[in-house]
């Protein structure tokens, strides 16, 4: 296919390689941000094919991953009623709650449904006006359009049985979380491709500069990758704090303007607590006030929600970076994709799940 | 969930009030809104999320960069010795 068979050259991936290797002359410590990133790293072995000074960190940009507990406790609550026809990108319906996940409840009989795009669930709202439609709106700023789309629909359409379960989390705020951690190794970040695609980078241009390191905005394929790490080494061992766009097909600085007048138009800023991590101000979006009705945590009056996590799940140092899965002990035999402790080996963006795939079940003895 | 590959539009068409694309990903065909796309015409390769058309790529950009990735250590590959195929 144009545009992604050209950039998993192997060819052109091992001219990239080389240079790599001739310009590290020390450690470095760099931080994938996002989590489709660390899926195409982990599968295509970027991080095996780098010269053994180089460490790749895997970030926090999995939105299932970090998803609150109380949310998706609060998406089980909704789907367990009746009248109510939840749908929810597929990702979501394995990840454990508290007590069970989506898909059991879909077993037990509750009306959950996968959709492959939001505006998917408000058409089928039209079409059963009978029913309570709820969507799981999750996501980072790339998903955010799509979500904010379905929702100015549904009011400008008058479709009062949809309603959405936000969740949504922002990437910046993420990073200089991990910055400002006080076990923080990362000293250089290949920024989120798709992320910046709809916001531009102009946020991550102060971010670089505030916390003097090198950010290189990347893409997923594997030439991308490997051209990101190039690029945030030659920084690096330059001694030059710099924000660079390596992903310049697809990101421009200002990003989809329209898109994020799009997303302003249906969301605002609020403090969200990420799984795993903990509370982060200003990191997440909620329904702006004119749009509350449409909430539907407000329409279901689900309130505050006592969780329950898996004590043996270490999925938030894996999501900050502290540990690699193959760290767990339960790793592989008391957690796996069929019967997951946390959702880091759900989503095919998670760590856990991206290592279990690839056969990563082990450190490997030499490096 | 920010997976999102890039397709080519073969159909624009508008379906209740909003501008809409199929898109062809090397085979598959898939609806995508193109509302906030306002630039893609039809033979664009778009940048496709959740059913949400994100960004028009850019042929010129893709071109620069590949080349340039292309002619990385060109000189060096004078020196490297022969593999044995």
């Amino acid at each position: 296919m144009k545009y992604l068979d050209e950039y998993r050259d192997g060819r052109v991936a091992a001219k990239i390689l080389s240079e790599i290797e001739r310009v590290t002359t020390r450690a470095w410590t760099l931080m994938e941000v996002c989590g489709g990133q660390t899926h195409s790293i982990v599968k295509h072995g970027v991080d095996r094919m780098l010269p053994s000074q180089i460490e790749l960190v895997h970030g926090p940009g999995c939105p299932v991953c970090v998803t609150p507990l109380e949310q998706i406790d609060k998406a089980h609550a909704i789907a367990r009623r009746p009248g109510v026809t939840f749908t929810s990108f597929g990702d979501m319906l394995r990840v454990p709650g508290s007590h069970t996940d989506l898909l059991r409840l879909k077993s037990e009989g509750a009306d959950v449904r996968i959709v492959y795009a939001p505006l998917d669930a408000v058409r089928l709202a039209q079409q059963h006006p009978d029913r309570e439609v709820v969507f799981f709106a999750i996501g980072f700023e790339t998903t955010a359009p799509a979500n904010a789309l379905a929702v100015t629909q549904a009011a400008a359409l008058g479709i009062k049985n949809f309603s959405m379960l936000v969740s949504h989390v922002l990437v910046p705020p993420a990073i200089a979380a991990v910055l400002q951690s006080p076990g923080n190794r990362v000293q250089g970040f290949l920024g989120p491709g798709h992320v910046c695609t709809v916001m531009g980078y102009r946020e991550y241009e102060a971010l670089a500069a505030h916390f003097q390191v090198p950010i290189v905005i990347t893409g997923f394929e594997p030439v991308d990758l490997l051209d990101g790490v190039l690029r945030t080494v030659r920084l690096l061992e330059a001694g030059e704090v710099e924000l660079q766009n390596q992903y310049s097909r697809i990101v421009t600085r200002t990003g989809n303007v329209a898109a994020q007048r799009l997303v302003w138009s249906a969301f605002e800023v609020c403090d969200r607590k990420w799984r795993g991590i903990g509370t982060i101000p200003k990191s997440g979006l909620r329904l702006r006030y004119e749009l509350q009705e449409y909430d539907a945590e407000r329409r279901f009056d689900v309130g505050a929600m006592e969780t329950l996590e898996p004590a043996a799940c270490i999925s938030g140092q894996i999501l900050r970076g502290l540990k690699k899965p193959h760290d767990c002990p339960a790793f592989g035999s008391a957690c796996t994709p069929e019967r997951p402790l946390g959702a880091t080996m759900v989503s095919a963006e998670g760590a856990c799940a991206a290592y279990f795939a690839y056969g990563r079940h082990r450190q490997e003895a030499t490096r | 969930m920010c997976l999102a590959i890039p397709g080519k539009v073969i159909e624009v068409f508008q379906d209740r009030g909003l501008r809409m694309a199929r898109v062809d990903f090397g085979g598959t065909v898939k609806k995508a809104c193109l509302e906030q796309l306002p630039e893609a015409v039809l033979g664009d390769y778009v940048l496709v999320h959740v059913g949400f058309a994100l960004s028009v790529v850019d042929p010129a950009e893709a071109e620069r960069t590949y080349r340039f990735l292309e002619e990385l250590g060109q000189l060096d590959e004078i020196h490297m010795p022969e593999g044995p195929a």
